[in-house]
């Protein structure tokens, strides 16, 4: 629309123009009164927006920010050598050992299991598929107490594959060992989830190119589709990370939770509020969503790059 | 593709495919690797639900105190879910349809609950409500139990389940743009006739996918319950809460009974997610579902 000839001083019109919330009121207000009897709040047209963003805050603050600061204001009380000695106890540290190792060992399973799952279910035709891939979300669905407690039954000595895993030596319920299967089962769908659409998107054209160009195949995987996969793989492998550091119902069967052994932190909170230890749990409490905005930041930076590796190779 | 099939054959042999038995081998880790820790946990809960007969299944889940925790977690789906509905449709209004500073903020800080462990979810009511928290000496004197009663079960289930709707809904208004709206506003329609008539029409389909997947956290929760709960039988007890106290009571058949409905719960959540998949057509991101 050229706005020079509408009469409109040039200012205005580029104000305007910059805002698609603005557009249907210029038009109006240039052809004549049709909404000069109406009160314009803010130039918008669409009405709500003064509700709309007010119950979003107050309802996020109640229901969200306020109860998370409540921790760190208890927890702000505490002197910092104080809160170094709760957070840096041999238990405890033993039980940071233990989350993020495990949930560093489950994310790297998922993560290579995960990229597998995903070609195989984008690339190749088999019988039951999409049976196979509407069952890879089952972690999220089902309960996590419910994971917990089949997962313990499976691998208990007497279980399906406790029976066969124990005359070999290995033992996985009531060991570290059962923590790394209950978080691998969790974290599952993450990488499935967010490398199958880019592998989906990815133009075959590419790898056509690259055969024609003399690649062969593992050439041609590893050095055109495998870079335009990473990052989609590295935030699959963030996110498989970050929801194990915090998981908890399906751990706590299956651990035996011993203390410097098999404990994961999130228990070591609950066993402090159960000793009315209320500082100490707060304390450790802080520790883990200090780590966890910090991976929440990491994954939305991934995410960017994922949507811009994609957007490059489309 | 409408070249000759010998041709694409003779391509998918040698440039752009793989060796058939790297394809078999791929196929059957991946199957593998699901069967391992999929389908078998999957199966197993059900074996172990029925492994002592019907009777024993069906007593399990008709025994009171199962009776009380199947209508509690009804009951704090059906205050959770509605809410978190409210505000989603509230949050992807005022973010899908409006420009304003500290909007990318605002998305992020919906997005904290899924990141936070929910332990702590559960803890933190615990600091403002609890005997020893902020507003515990006034509940007392009031005579109102919030921790280790049902109103801190409902809070802890809202945090937990509290962006999913949202998460669904901004993406998919932002999508659609405000044109529609615009123009049902010029030919006079006020904002809820506008809402109701040109928004919702258009964004039924996810609203849906997100209040499943909000309703099936909600039913199934099990960490930040179980912080508030105090675990008192007939009374604050939740599903996931009633499994494991049975676990632990070594009443093994009647656990994993329990467990099958949340199973079941957990399948029909699947089914209902693949047939909302189909109707829209689309692949959702993970980062549109649920986060860690």
């Amino acid at each position: 629309m050229n706005t020079s000839t509408m009469g409109v001083p040039a200012d205005e019109c580029r104000n305007l123009a910059t805002d698609p919330n603005f557009r249907m009121a210029r038009a109006f207000d240039v052809e004549g009164a049709a909404v000069l009897d109406r009160p314009r709040t803010n130039g918008r047209v669409l009405p709500g927006f003064g509700l709309g963003l007010g119950y979003t805050l107050l309802y996020l603050g109640l229901i969200v920010l306020i109860p998370l600061s409540a921790a760190f204001i208890k927890t702000a009380q505490l002197t910092w050598p104080a809160f170094v000695d709760i957070v840096t106890a041999p238990r405890v540290v033993a039980s940071y050992r233990l989350t993020f190792g495990a949930s560093l060992g489950a994310a790297t399973i998922n993560m290579v299991f995960g990229l597998i799952v995903a070609w195989v279910l984008v690339r190749y035709p088999f019988p039951g598929k999409r049976l196979v891939d509407a069952l890879v979300d089952l972690p999220f669905a089902l309960p996590t107490a419910v994971a917990g407690i089949a997962l313990t039954g499976l691998f208990a000595p007497t279980g399906w594959f406790g029976a066969w895993l124990t005359p070999i030596g290995i033992k996985v319920a009531f060991t570290p060992l059962g923590v790394l299967v209950a978080l691998t089962f969790i974290g599952l769908p993450f990488v499935v989830r967010t490398v199958q659409p880019v592998l989906e998107e990815l133009p075959r054209e590419l790898e056509e190119a690259a055969a024609t160009l003399g690649a062969s195949r593992w050439q041609s995987f590893r050095r055109v589709v495998f870079p335009i996969l990473t990052p989609a793989l590295l935030t699959g492998f963030a996110l498989a990370f970050a929801r194990a550091t915090g998981e908890y119902g399906s751990v706590i069967f299956i651990a035996g939770n011993m203390p410097m052994v098999s404990e994961i932190t999130p228990l070591l909170v609950i066993t402090k509020l159960e000793q009315y230890d209320y500082t100490g749990a707060t304390a450790i409490a802080v520790v883990m969503l200090v780590a966890a905005f910090a991976l929440l930041l990491l994954i939305n930076a991934l995410q960017v790059w994922t949507r811009r590796r994609q957007g490059a190779s489309v | 593709m409408s070249a000759a099939p010998l041709l694409q054959g003779a391509s998918r042999a040698t440039g752009t495919a793989e060796p058939a038995f790297v394809r078999l081998l791929l196929v059957g880790i991946a199957l593998t690797f699901l069967a391992l820790f999929l389908f078998t946990p999957l199966a197993f809960v059900f074996v172990q639900a029925l492994r002592k007969g019907m009777g024993v299944y069906l007593a399990a889940i008709s025994e009171p105190d199962a009776v009380d925790a199947i209508r509690l977690t009804l009951l704090v789906a059906a205050i959770a879910v509605p809410l978190n509905l409210v505000f989603g449709i509230a949050a992807a209004w005022t973010i899908a349809k409006f420009t304003f500073p500290g909007k990318n903020v605002l998305v992020t800080l919906i997005d904290v609950p899924f990141s936070v462990s929910p332990v702590v979810s559960g803890l933190i009511y615990v600091l403002i409500f609890g005997l020893q928290g902020w507003f515990g000496g006034w509940l007392q004197e009031h005579d109102v139990k919030v921790i280790f009663a049902v109103p801190g079960i409902v809070l802890a289930t809202i945090f937990v389940t509290f962006p999913f709707v949202a998460r669904e809904l901004i993406p998919l208004m932002q999508a659609q743009g405000t044109e529609q709206e615009e123009a049902a506003t010029v030919l006079g329609a006020g904002g809820w006739q506008t809402f109701f008539r040109v928004t919702l029409p258009n964004v039924k389909w996810g609203l849906l996918y997100g209040v499943i997947l909000c309703n099936a956290r909600a039913m199934g929760e099990f960490g930040a319950v179980s912080v508030v709960s105090g675990h008192i039988r007939g009374a604050t007890n939740t599903l996931p809460l009633h499994v494991e106290i049975l676990y632990n009571e070594y009443q093994f058949a009647a656990a994993f009974a329990v467990a099958s409905l949340l199973a079941l719960l957990a399948l029909v959540t699947l089914a209902l997610k693949y047939v909302v998949e189909r109707r829209t057509g689309r692949h959702l991101q993970p980062q549109e579902r649920e986060l860690p």
